[in-house]
């Protein structure tokens, strides 16, 4: 692609019977970018996101994600994207070594590769003392990074996180953060949501839905320009009040 | 290949692992094969029995000790009128009435028409019935062996020339109900458990949220769907190898055919079951849902299977729903190869129908799974 984009979406709509949850958005996404997209809670997020990494179709528009079109390529897009989905999404009654097997399993790495990637994964998350454990017991804040890191194991393009740092606590948070940092700078392109508008500081752009329409796009600093207000908790509540 | 390694892997880890399914898999089939298989005859005992005789002398007297003597008769009630044995009947404390008439003994003496009453509680159909012939068989019995006394007391040269019928019951000689039931209740069980777990599995995935996320990985459908069903598939057969040895042990049940049929055929028919899991899993949202649904098939394959009916008794509209279902074929097989010795060529018909069924619902199972809304 020569306009170094990995996702661009053109008026893509998602219909539920006569409700429209996603209206007509348009916006792209550069390669090694963080970009934030933000809404109040039912604005329409998640379902965007779901519509990008190939699990919901769209009703119309167009959408392309790591070069492959969501219409017809949805299963060719699962191979260089990662998601984290808002609800914790590995297994409770299998250990972290087994999590991170089975998932690398079944995104095809080699065996080798596999002890590769959970030795460096476990060193990194500080997780030696409970790989033998059961995720199920871990706390919530250690699951979201292993989570994180899972999604992380196939080193995707695009990696997508739907609120992932919910009900953590401040310091893991700040850990979480330096975490998709390192992705980026690795080149990762992130597409994260959030309703913590500190961490909407922090990404190199963002997006605010409101009620299935991007209605504001551009980088933190902008937006507070343009808005007149010194945070982006402002931007947002000027935007979603109306 | 690897892929479907990986997951069958994880089944076994999480099936293993959960302390509250194992013994739901393999210790309450144990129970349920060794209770229902002693409890589930058709035969009729401890019949309550009750007698009015009009008549009061020793032949009639003979004839109430002939049901004495009977072993499935033990309770014998003596009513001096009919209305107080009615009003017996009425309480439940009767099953069966006998009324012997007024020179009873006279009339068989003069071979003139003899008629008993004969009144049985007929609130279960079926044990009225055998009930029926239970009492038939006595009083018959009685009435032969006392017209041959007559006539060696009347000196006749002439003997009536006597048919009797005498019964060869073949495959299952001593009658024995057991014998007849435990290939089916192994059936059962082996169904259950399989539709269940899978019926259950994938919408499980589904209440906890880690199907989306397999969802999101390239993973093929027929991968998923093929590493999902196998660990059922050997804990099915596993259910079947436990359930042969326990009856073999515990009820002697003879093995006359050939086992690795048994296992040739019960390896393709638990596809079956599995494929009707996994479809219910696609269409339901909760374990509840897939639990109901599941059990609401089970019922149905179950009282039309011919385990405990004879299909043969069934109007022709639920004979032609029985061919569609696939315990009863597994009932057949399991009767025909255990107690029969049938051979391949015996069971062709209904390995071929199991195995098109496989094929089918595992297809249907296949398509329905979306991993995109």
């Amino acid at each position: 692609m020569k306009n170094n984009n990995v996702i661009q979406v053109e008026g893509l709509t998602k219909m539920f019977g006569d409700f429209t949850a996603v209206n007509a958005i348009t916006f792209e996404v550069k390669k090694g970018e963080i970009f934030g997209f933000l809404g109040a809670n039912g604005a329409g997020k998640t379902t965007a996101m779901k519509m990008l990494i190939g699990i919901s179709n769209p009703t119309s528009g167009k959408a392309n994600v790591a070069g492959f079109d969501v219409f017809t390529h949805a299963e060719d897009i699962k191979k260089s994207i990662g998601y984290m989905s808002q609800k914790f999404a590995l297994y409770d009654d299998l250990t972290v070594k087994e999590n991170i097997t089975f998932f690398g399993g079944i995104y095809g790495l080699s065996r080798k590769r596999i002890k590769e990637k959970s030795a460096i994964l476990i060193e990194e998350l500080g997780l030696e003392k409970v790989a033998n454990k059961l995720v199920g017991a871990l706390p919530l804040g250690w699951k979201q990074k292993l989570s994180f890191s899972v999604s992380m194991i196939h080193d995707p393009k695009i990696v997508f996180l739907d609120e992932p740092t919910g009900g953590v606590d401040p310091i893991t948070r700040r850990q979480f953060w330096e975490m998709i940092y390192k992705a980026a700078n690795q080149g990762t392109t992130v597409f994260v949501t959030t309703h913590y508008m500190d961490e909407a500081e922090y990404c190199d752009r963002v997006s605010i839905m409101v009620n299935g329409k991007i209605e504001a796009l551009d980088t933190p600093k902008q937006l507070k320009a343009k808005f007149e207000v010194d945070n982006m908790n402002d931007v947002f509540l000027k935007l979603a009040r109306g | 290949m690897k892929t479907i390694l990986y997951i069958i892997q994880k089944e076994f880890k999480q099936i293993f692992r959960n302390k509250g399914m194992l013994p739901i898999i393999f210790v309450l089939p144990i129970l349920q094969l060794v209770i229902l298989s002693n409890a589930a005859t058709f035969e009729v005992k401890n019949i309550k029995f009750g007698y009015i005789d009009n008549d009061h002398t020793s032949t009639s007297r003979a004839l109430v000790e002939k049901f004495n003597a009977s072993t499935y008769f033990n309770v014998l009630t003596d009513f001096p009128s009919e209305a107080l044995a009615s009003a017996a009947m009425l309480k439940g404390e009767v099953d069966v009435l006998l009324e012997i008439p007024n020179y009873f003994e006279r009339d068989l003496q003069n071979e003139k028409h003899n008629a008993l009453g004969v009144t049985i509680n007929a609130i279960d159909g079926a044990a009225a019935g055998v009930e029926n012939v239970y009492v038939s068989q006595i009083v018959q019995r009685f009435n032969q062996n006392l017209k041959v006394d007559l006539m060696q007391v009347s000196d006749q040269q002439i003997q009536p020339v006597k048919i009797e019928t005498i019964p060869l019951f073949w495959y299952n000689e001593t009658l024995n109900y057991k014998t007849f039931m435990v290939p089916g209740i192994l059936v059962l069980l082996v169904t259950m458990i399989t539709l269940f777990l899978s019926g259950m599995n994938i919408v499980r995935e589904k209440e906890i949220g880690t199907l989306e996320q397999i969802n999101v990985t390239p993973i093929k459908k027929s991968q998923f769907i093929i590493g999902k069903l196998f660990p059922f598939w050997v804990i099915g057969m596993g259910l079947l190898t436990i359930g042969l040895i326990l009856a073999k042990v515990i009820f002697n049940v003879p093995m006359i055919g050939s086992l690795p049929l048994m296992y040739l055929y019960t390896s393709i028919y638990i596809f079956v079951v599995l494929g009707i899991g996994l479809f219910i899993s696609n269409f339901t949202e909760t374990q509840q849902q897939a639990m109901f649904i599941a059990w609401f098939f089970t019922v149905i394959f179950i009282l039309m299977s011919g385990l405990f009916t004879p299909i043969e008794s069934m109007p022709k509209w639920a004979q032609t729903i029985t061919e569609f279902n696939p315990i009863k074929y597994f009932v057949e097989v399991m009767r025909m190869v255990m107690l029969k010795g049938s051979n391949i060529n015996d069971i062709l018909p209904q390995l071929i129908k199991t195995a098109l069924y496989a094929f089918i619902m595992n297809g249907l199972a296949v398509w329905s799974y979306r991993k995109t809304n």
